[in-house]
């Protein structure tokens, strides 16, 4: 897992790229199978779940971090994959291991499709303007869920039907080879894709946009593809999601999953691959901590709770002492941003 | 006809709420380019705080006056505390530290009260007057009219009339200059935080008890709404807010009352979409050469 920041000048020795991506690959597999060998049941199911967070938040980092876009609707987003793998599970159901490729496929195909029609909307607005509009998508999924609610069963959700793993493979386990194949996949797309011309233009745009058109980038289609992209590493998330969790529902997509995400990557480290891995491992173990402090105590208030105020709390902090995080992103736009400001 | 007459009265007084909240973004906006993603969860913030008082002496306006109280005291510290020290140079920073905020917050509450929905009592009764068989009004309606219609006259004469205004005005429009002719820039912003805050924690302590109830997430729609009727007007514009407000109430009562409540969020993001992609300075913007 290498970082994406900066470093995209090295495109002389692209063979000796592949071969690192290709290592850097075959390690980190390794080490999820001898994970999910020795640790326990519950574990192995945190490391998956964590498998499927990373998909997100690489897919969020890359578009907030690298292209400055901030999206609060990736919830909805893995809503929308979770509920596609739903679908079309019980629609191929006992055919087989093989269907579970497709609903993800499926998952994946859908999802794009919707982050492209969220993306053509989000290109062309800046600022709060794109954060209120993504905002608006997250709280709109249990009002979907219940006005389709043949099709979607409004807050109960659906069952995701899953055929048992192959051999004597224990389903945590399982889970987890899944959860990770799929991180792995997207880390190594979004590196190979953050390295090469695309990562460039996405920067060139975040940066300045002036500037980026000057230079014959495509601002409108760099920042669509941008979302495009980042929707279908959500997409591929959520379908995740849904198998490890086996059911889906409007409840477990709350607008307080996509306020998590982004905090996940601010505090990971904005734009860094790197970082949505520590972001994704934060998701998990945050809520771990909090769960195993307040064990003892007798405060059922402080369940889920604490988490919340704690991740909130570690978001401000992070913001106002190192403000350099995200604004470090745009040193050329400040000139236009004070301009704006007198308009 | 009569369910369209009911639906119309019903959609204003549900406009005139999303109104004032809107109009309170408005103000934040003016004065320091941030939209206040976390006004809706300060603003359950304080209802709890206002309901607390109720249930614990009894009085339902003790509790409001201390909800509307605690609003300013909340916006001063938010402003003073928190977002004074947010690095502007890019927008991506005030909004996440804004949904921060709202993190913060909602876990709190949920640590205080719990995540179950409370009632919220409402100072008069919701039963509409009927005249001539058609459903029309409640004295709650009647509250929330006059209640939001004292608060936009009261900034009105605030903003246009006393000196206070014009050096808010002045603070917002030119910090610089400003400073330079003596006004304390940094007060007026906090002032500026402070009262939104209290108008949205009056929006809040209105629109509580129609539908929503007492929960640390009740305000998230409600915020989207009022984003959105902000939007519609022109976040610049006091008067588009108002509009704006009046807009997406009468839609969202049409759309609940013809198509069923669920519909209502979509129906929100449809504008919200169609509003920013046609028209992204709102009604009542004027256009710049990037306004969005």
């Amino acid at each position: 897992m290498t970082t994406g920041g900066g470093k995209s000048g090295e495109s002389g020795e692209s063979g000796m790229t592949v071969l690192r991506y290709l290592m850097w690959t075959v390690f980190a597999a390794a080490l999820i199978v001898v994970l999910t060998y020795a640790l326990p049941p519950f574990r192995t199911y945190q490391l998956a779940t964590v498998g499927a967070y990373l998909c997100v938040t690489a897919g969020l980092t890359v578009l907030t971090g690298l292209n400055g876009q901030l999206s609060l609707g990736h919830g909805a987003l893995m809503a929308t994959g979770a509920y596609t793998v739903a679908l079309v599970q019980d629609g191929l159901a006992g055919r087989g291991q093989w269907t579970l490729l497709v609903s993800v496929l499926a998952a994946i195909g859908t999802t794009t499709v919707v982050g492209g029609v969220v993306g053509l909307a989000a290109a062309r607005l800046r600022g709060p303007y794109l954060a209120g509009l993504t905002l608006a998508v997250a709280v709109v999924v249990p009002a979907v869920a219940s006005t389709w609610d043949e099709t979607f069963n409004s807050d109960q959700g659906l069952s995701v039907v899953l055929d048992p793993p192959p051999g004597t493979v224990p389903f945590e386990r399982w889970q987890a080879w899944l959860a990770w194949a799929g991180a792995l996949v997207t880390m190594v797309a979004l590196t190979v894709l953050v390295r090469g011309r695309f990562g460039r233009e996405m920067r060139a745009v975040r940066d300045d946009e002036t500037a980026a058109r000057l230079a014959g980038v495509s601002v409108g289609r760099t920042q669509v593809l941008a979302f495009v992209v980042s929707a279908a590493c959500a997409g591929l998330g959520g379908a995740l999601f849904a198998v490890l969790a086996q059911s889906v529902s409007p409840g477990a997509f709350p607008l307080s999953l996509s306020l998590f995400l982004l905090m996940a990557i601010v505090i990971g480290g904005l734009g860094s691959l790197a970082g949505a891995l520590w972001g994704a491992v934060l998701l998990v173990a945050l809520p771990a901590v909090a769960h195993s402090v307040t064990e003892g105590i007798d405060a059922q208030r402080l369940e889920g709770n604490l988490p919340l105020a704690l991740f909130g709390l570690t978001l401000i902090v992070v913001m106002l002492a190192a403000p350099g995080g995200i604004a470090s992103l745009r040193p050329f736009r400040r000139p236009f941003a004070r301009l704006r400001r007198k308009t | 006809m009569d369910r369209f007459v009911f639906l119309t009265f019903d959609g204003l007084s549900r406009g005139a709420v999303y109104a004032a909240f809107a109009l309170a973004l408005v103000l934040i906006w003016r004065a320091t380019r941030i939209v206040n993603f976390a006004q809706g969860a300060m603003a359950v913030a304080t209802a709890y705080a206002g309901y607390s008082v109720s249930a614990a002496t009894g009085s339902y306006w003790l509790g409001f006056g201390v909800a509307v109280l605690a609003g300013i005291v909340l916006g001063t510290v938010t402003e003073r505390v928190v977002m004074r020290f947010v690095d502007h140079s890019s927008p991506l920073n005030e909004v996440v530290v804004a949904l921060g905020l709202v993190l913060v917050i909602q876990g709190v509450l949920g640590m205080i009260y719990g995540n179950e929905f409370r009632p919220a009592a409402a100072p008069f009764s919701r039963d509409a007057f009927t005249v001539g068989g058609v459903a029309l009004l409640s004295r709650f309606d009647l509250f929330v009219f006059a209640a939001v219609g004292a608060v936009v006259a009261a900034l009105a004469l605030l903003f246009t009339r006393t000196d206070t205004g014009l050096r808010m005005r002045a603070s917002a429009f030119a910090p610089d200059v400003s400073r330079l002719l003596g006004v304390n820039v940094g007060g007026m912003l906090t002032l500026g935080w402070a009262l939104a805050a209290a108008v949205g924690s009056l929006a809040g302590m209105l629109v509580l008890p129609t539908e929503l109830g007492l929960h640390p997430n009740a305000m998230d729609i409600v915020f989207v709404s009022s984003f959105t009727a902000a939007v519609v007007g022109g976040l610049d514009s006091a008067v588009g807010s108002v509009v704006g407000g009046l807009v997406v109430g009468l839609l969202l009562s049409y759309v609940s009352g013809y198509l069923g409540a669920t519909v209502a969020p979509i129906a929100v993001l449809v504008l919200l979409v169609v509003v920013l992609l046609g028209r992204p300075g709102g009604l009542f913007g004027r256009s710049a050469a990037r306004a969005v």
